[in-house]
């Protein structure tokens, strides 16, 4: 099967393309929101405005194998972009758009881009400051033209008048562009894209077109996706997923991936569009859920009651009813009655009334969190993977989903788990190579194909399910030999609407500490109503009362660690509420929003120590980035307080 | 008062025109109350004119001749090199001047796009008539119009809010709004008083992200009212300034920050 090319010489994105124009000329292909309205573009149109731009590459002077950055948020043009960026036989590579100048400067000088693409001037500006520690760019392109008429224009370029000279030029152009895009081959690099990085500085992964579309379609199939599918595209570009949900899957299905009008209306474009098939961060779930909490605790007695009844029930019966399994006639008209007042309008509010296919990956879900969804009759899915892999490691197929697993192999991948438990996997979607960087390729994948993915897990006999138990590297034991999983218990935390995120340290110690960060959306409007007046986040951070209720929520994940024996060990001791949000600006999250341990355990190591060394208060200052990039500090007093641990006796009582 | 009105281009590239208006000696007075004492000054097409001065130097009181709220008892307005008859301020407007207020005077009960759509009154043409039964005349005009405001929603980045009630908005969100309902009339001259109160740091910066962008966008020319020195300094070309109704300085920010008599005002010195 790997040595054969595609029927039909699909072996290229561009080709797909050629092939949905062909075959699917007048359906809706991209939406975006721009002035209040849903603008539209066929497959026919999108595949006019990719040759438009491709040649415009061509008069501009891309060469094969040149690398184009391409950054913004997440619109037609710039999915376009990538595709031009193909067909000319250059190489897209998105970068993220809130990645402060510093990174982008390294990952501009690591690919060596010689042309940028923007999405708007404060992008163009972040390439222009990059510029000046590497100067590999050529020429920008710019998308939306606003304040862009004062710059000296020798070296940027508006994107329509790009596409406008590859319209102008396409009479002597045209030819080239054929040839080129002929010449694609199934091993050639698709794209190239950069991974987070939880340690150490991004890599820059190449995929080939045989990994894309060999995982696209695979997982097309897996999910029996069609040309009907609506998806919104609102994730970062940069991102592995995106890459594939909205070009992969989107360009071998030939289905419509709409643009949110802005990064603010995304839960309104949500409701708007309904997409059909959905996927998000667990963050992206959990922020849903703290909202409908907020609503919910402003609505009426009676709502707020029906709402906990139906949902108690919902609990019981949804998840069950969504694997077809026989529920007693009685449940399934409570079920229906409960649908008809409080799950379809709910649904409908969160603008998932249609998904028939749900998917939540990057981070492992909550069960708490993931049985919301299921219960409310939303196919909600898990899969497990990862940039190198083109995502698909594991997921699960319908009817056989649970919180506590990834699913089985995707088709087409080979899964084994070494000694040491790291789990590994080698698949038609596995990375060509590191860009540039031999060595770390070599550590990564070995020369048979397979590839360490750093995580632990297992495979669960009785299902033939995976389970991740956590990053390798953070999964150790505690000074008295028991297993530490810190994500695990994190992640208990996390399903409380209160806490934004949590970070818990106990590797090698004899007891476990933790930090947390509170929700400013729950927590403040929580204070609001309870008329708690606050000057600033940190301030909030050190209310008594918001210190009391934190304190609830880990004396109730200890008693449920408690039940765990694996995990008893882990429970929390003592913990401090943050008085900053942990930040990617501040290197001490990933821009995927993975919290960086060794990061904060660095940056923070006062406040650990004190958390171990009894302390009841603690004096700190810690350096924060603004958003423009200027740096500052803030000063605070942080107060330490103990958690209620569940002795192990009473757990074997 | 500048004379030379040969047009020139800015260092960022703006082009500046002629005189667009003219204010000649003009005096206003309440009573026995003289809140504007003879002053004269002109804005230029395409500038941007700050009007500083201290609390009650008259800024508003300006800002009110020019919009036609107040009529001078000595002194001309000239406007696009013609002589300004006394007018009412919606003959101003349609004149092409718009506004918003120092205290925000929106409509809180509507929404943010219905409080924009009031800013197009002056290009709406179809009688109240057609309006009511919607005929295809009024309708393609209202869609022209919902059109224009909608780019102004999209250039003021405020699509997030566009069906929330004006009430329900915080403080700096509203001065937003107020600024897309003054743009929505399509003004030559937009007047500004104190675009910034009450605003913090970042909310500053953005609304002179808006100014600068308003006024290198369409073109329009902007005469504003602001307290924050260091703000009016890095937006306008020219600053004219005020204290006790009559005008201490007017010139380049530069010009003006060195004006003796300028610091006198503003750190204050014993007055005889």
């Amino acid at each position: 099967m790997s040595d054969q090319n595609q029927p039909d010489q699909l072996v290229s994105v561009p080709h797909l393309l050629a092939r949905n124009a062909r075959l699917h000329g007048d359906k809706a292909a991209y939406r975006e929101k721009e002035f209040g309205i849903w603008q539209s573009w066929t497959w026919a149109e999108t595949a006019d405005e990719v040759e438009a731009l491709a040649l415009g590459l061509l008069d501009l002077g891309v060469q094969r194998g040149d690398h184009i950055a391409i950054i913004g948020r997440n619109r037609p043009a710039l999915y376009w972009s990538m595709v031009a960026v193909q067909s000319v036989g250059a190489v897209p590579v998105p970068l993220y758009q809130d990645a402060v100048v510093e990174e982008m400067t390294y990952v501009l000088e690591n690919c060596g881009a010689r042309f940028a693409i923007a999405g708007d001037q404060e992008q163009v500006d972040k390439i222009i400051e990059a510029q000046q520690t590497v100067h590999g760019i050529d020429h920008v392109i710019y998308y939306d033209t606003r304040g862009m008429r004062k710059y000296d224009h020798s070296e940027i370029t508006a994107f329509a008048d790009i596409q406008n000279a590859g319209r102008a030029n396409a009479p002597s152009l045209s030819k080239e562009l054929n040839t080129r895009r002929d010449a694609l081959g199934y091993d050639d690099t698709c794209v190239m894209l950069y991974t987070s990085g939880t340690t150490g500085r991004p890599k820059g992964v190449v995929l080939s077109n045989r990994n894309v579309i060999e995982t696209s379609k695979n997982s097309s199939d897996f999910d029996h996706l069609s040309a009907g599918e609506e998806t919104l595209a609102y994730l970062p570009m940069a991102w592995v997923g995106d890459f594939i949900f909205s070009i992969g899957q989107a360009y071998w299905s030939a289905f419509c991936v709409n643009c949110p009008e802005s990064a603010e209306t995304m839960n309104a474009d949500l409701r708007e569009i309904g997409p059909t098939y959905f996927f998000a961060p667990p963050a992206i779930f959990e922020g849903h859920l703290t909202q409908v909490m907020i609503r919910m605790e402003d609505a009426s007695r009676f709502k707020r009651w029906m709402f906990a009844h139906f949902m108690e029930h919902a609990k019981k019966v949804g998840p069950k009813l969504l694997d077809g399994e026989t529920i007693g006639f009685g449940d399934r008209l409570r079920y229906g009655l409960g649908k008809y007042l409080v799950y379809g309008p709910l649904k409908n509010r969160l603008g998932m009334s249609r998904v028939r296919v749900g998917y939540t990956a990057g981070e492992a879900i909550g069960p708490e969190l993931f049985d919301f969804y299921r219960s409310l009759g939303i196919n909600l899915k898990q899969l497990y993977g990862q940039t190198e892999a083109t995502v698909f490691i594991t997921q699960q197929p319908d009817g056989e989903v649970r919180s506590d697993t990834v699913g089985v192999p995707s088709p087409g991948v080979e899964l084994k788990i070494a000694e040491s438990g790291e789990v590994f996997y080698r698949s038609p979607g596995t990375f060509v190579e590191y860009y540039g960087n031999p060595e770390s390729t070599a550590s990564t994948k070995d020369p048979e194909g397979w590839v360490a993915t750093g995580d632990a897990g297992f495979i669960e006999e009785s299902s033939g399910h995976l389970r991740i138990i956590d990053r390798i590297k953070d999964v150790s034991k505690m000074a008295d030999g028991s297993l530490f999983a810190p994500k695990y218990i994190e992640n208990k935390l996390k399903f409380y609407p209160n806490i934004l995120e949590a970070v818990v340290f106990g590797a090698g110690r004899d007891r476990c500490m933790a930090f947390i960060n509170i929700d400013l959306t729950a927590v403040g409007n929580w204070a609001e109503r309870n008329n708690i007046a606050y000057s600033s986040y940190q301030e909030l951070s050190q209310h008594p009362q918001v210190l009391d209720t934190v304190q609830a929520h880990i004396n109730a994940v200890n008693e449920s660690v408690a039940q765990d024996e694996m995990l008893a060990a882990c429970q929390i001791h003592r913990f401090l509420v943050l008085h900053k949000e942990l930040d990617a600006d501040d290197g001490e999250m990933t821009r995927t929003r993975k919290v960086r341990r060794a990061v904060i355990a660095e940056k923070f190591n006062d406040l650990i120590d004190a958390l171990y060394d009894g302390s009841g208060e603690i004096y700190t200052e810690t350096e924060v980035t603004y958003e423009d990039g200027r740096k500052g500090r803030i000063k605070a007093t942080l107060d330490i307080r103990d958690a209620a641990v569940v002795a192990k006796t009473q757990v074997a009582a | 008062m500048t004379t030379d009105a040969t047009p020139y281009v800015t260092e960022d590239g703006r082009q500046i025109g002629g005189v667009m208006m003219d204010l000649r000696d003009i005096t206003l007075r309440f009573g026995g109350v003289e809140a504007i004492k003879s002053i004269s000054f002109d804005i230029r097409e395409g500038e941007i004119r700050a009007i500083i001065g201290p609390n009650g130097a008259g800024k508003s009181s300006m800002l009110n001749v020019i919009s036609g709220f107040y009529k001078p008892q000595e002194g001309e307005v000239h406007f696009r090199g013609k002589k300004r008859p006394p007018m009412k301020p919606y003959q101003v407007a349609r004149q092409g001047v718009a506004r918003t207020f120092q205290n925000i005077a929106l409509f809180e009960g509507m929404s943010v796009l219905d409080n924009i759509m009031t800013g197009r009154m002056g290009h709406i043409k179809s009688n109240m008539l057609a309006q009511a039964i919607w005929s295809g005349k009024a309708q393609r005009e209202e869609n022209e119009n919902r059109e224009a405001v909608e780019r102004i929603i999209d250039f003021l980045e405020i699509q997030a809010i566009r069906k929330t009630p004006v009430g329900r908005l915080p403080y700096g969100l509203k001065k937003r709004v107020e600024l897309a309902r003054a743009l929505a009339a399509e003004p030559d001259l937009l007047l500004l008083d104190e675009p910034m109160a009450g605003m913090n740091v970042e909310e500053k910066e953005d609304m002179s992200r808006f100014i600068l962008d308003v006024n290198d966008e369409f073109g329009t020319t902007i005469a504003l009212i602001e307290h924050d020195m260091g703000v009016v300094m890095d937006l306008s070309d020219r600053v004219v300034v005020m204290d006790y109704g009559r005008k201490i300085g007017d010139g380049t920010p530069d010009e003006v920050r060195n004006n003796q008599e300028v610091i006198d005002a503003y750190l204050g010195v014993a007055h005889d």
